[in-house]
């Protein structure tokens, strides 16, 4: 095992991690400083082409990131390694935070402090129902992103479905259907 | 059985949450606050919020506070594995594969759909924060919170951690 490599590994990811804030698309790119700037370990190309893997998957970006390029880098130990430096601080410090509030929660100021959260949750939740509404509504359209809204708030809200099942049937029928012609190919027609 | 429902319910979002963090949220919740009721819907904000407000990942340090919260360390490791783990073993297993197929029509329709359902179960998680704080704080001061962390993400782009920084601050001098 290449300690050094390790080490460096390791130090790539936590400092990607602890200095991106709010998730994937804020972190990818000081992933590929340290991955293809400061460490070398693959091209540009390499990179963009894992960015695009990860984004047709599931689940968070950064650690489908991170333990990929661990493994490419130093195998199954590169991986775990990258993975442990990803996840690991912010996790940590998450629970010590919250726990010491939640050991504090009678206490007068702190009520006050939690009862100032609920409202500013909210407003970073309608900040991301807001983004999410605007990508349907740039890929699939205006009214085909009215119909699916109303269609799962049915489900989800009224018949109480679980959204594991209604998410699964949505991608079943959309992989299904027959794809239009993007405007690039159409485009790429028009010009040959 | 304890750590197999932590693991079902953190795998389920890590199977289905399709655009990253954001995605997962609401079905953590759905799992953690609907289905096994580990935590109330005011617990789950506090967790997010200061998720939030730290760097990193999202959907791992909610797993790991939750986990942790559920059944300790040996909780919170479940949790974060459930979380990882299935996204990352796809990835390694189907590079080839997937390298193939990523521009295929097909594939990349396959996630068109999904984006509204996700919105809704955020916009009604939202609202259930915004009743909360309703019952709680009051119209008035739910109205001023809600204006002014609007206006400071949106408008000045004031970042997220500084805001609920502010909002920690406004709560204990205010509504203390």
């Amino acid at each position: 095992m290449n300690v050094r490599k390790q080490w460096f590994i390791f130090v790539a990811m936590l400092r990607a991690n602890l200095l991106g804030y709010g998730g994937g698309p804020p972190t990818i790119p000081l992933i590929h400083k340290e991955v293809v700037q400061t460490y070398k370990w693959m091209d540009d190309e390499e990179f963009s082409d894992i960015v695009a893997l990860a984004n047709t998957l599931p689940g968070p970006i950064v650690t489908k990131l991170s333990g990929y390029i661990g493994h490419r880098i130093g195998g199954t130990i590169g991986m775990l390694n990258a993975i442990v430096a990803a996840v690991f601080p912010t996790a940590i410090l998450t629970i010590l935070l919250v726990g010491t509030l939640a050991s504090f929660q009678d206490v007068p100021v702190v009520e006050g402090m939690t009862a100032a959260i609920a409202p500013v949750v909210g407003v970073l939740l309608i900040v991301m129902t807001y983004n999410f509404l605007k990508q349907s509504k740039q890929s699939v359209g205006f009214w085909s992103t009215f119909f699916l809204t109303l269609v799962s708030l049915i489900v989800l809200e009224w018949l109480n479905i679980h959204p594991a099942i209604l998410i699964v049937a949505l991608m079943v029928i959309a992989f299904s259907r027959k794809p239009k012609p993007s405007s690039e190919q159409e485009q790429a027609q028009k010009g040959s | 059985m304890i750590f197999w429902n932590l693991f079902v319910a953190f795998l389920i979002p890590g199977v289905v949450g399709y655009g990253g963090g954001p995605a997962s949220i609401p079905l953590i919740e759905h799992e953690v606050v609907r289905r096994y009721g580990w935590m109330s819907t005011q617990e789950f904000g506090e967790v997010l919020a200061f998720g939030n407000a730290l760097p990193g990942p999202i959907a791992t340090k909610m797993a790991g506070f939750i986990g942790y919260d559920v059944a300790g360390i040996p909780g919170a490791l479940v949790a974060i594995f459930a979380t990882v783990a299935p996204s990352l073993a796809a990835m390694l297993l189907l590079m080839k594969i997937l390298l193939k197929y990523k521009d295929h029509p097909r594939v990349k329709n396959m996630t068109s759909f999904i984006r509204a359902p996700i919105a809704v179960l955020l916009g009604v998680l939202a609202f259930q924060f915004f009743f909360m704080s309703w019952e709680g704080a009051g119209w008035l001061q739910t109205g001023i919170l809600v204006g002014a962390s609007l206006l400071l993400l949106e408008k000045f782009n004031v970042h997220p951690a500084l805001v609920i920084l502010g909002s920690l601050i406004y709560g204990a001098v205010v509504l203390s």
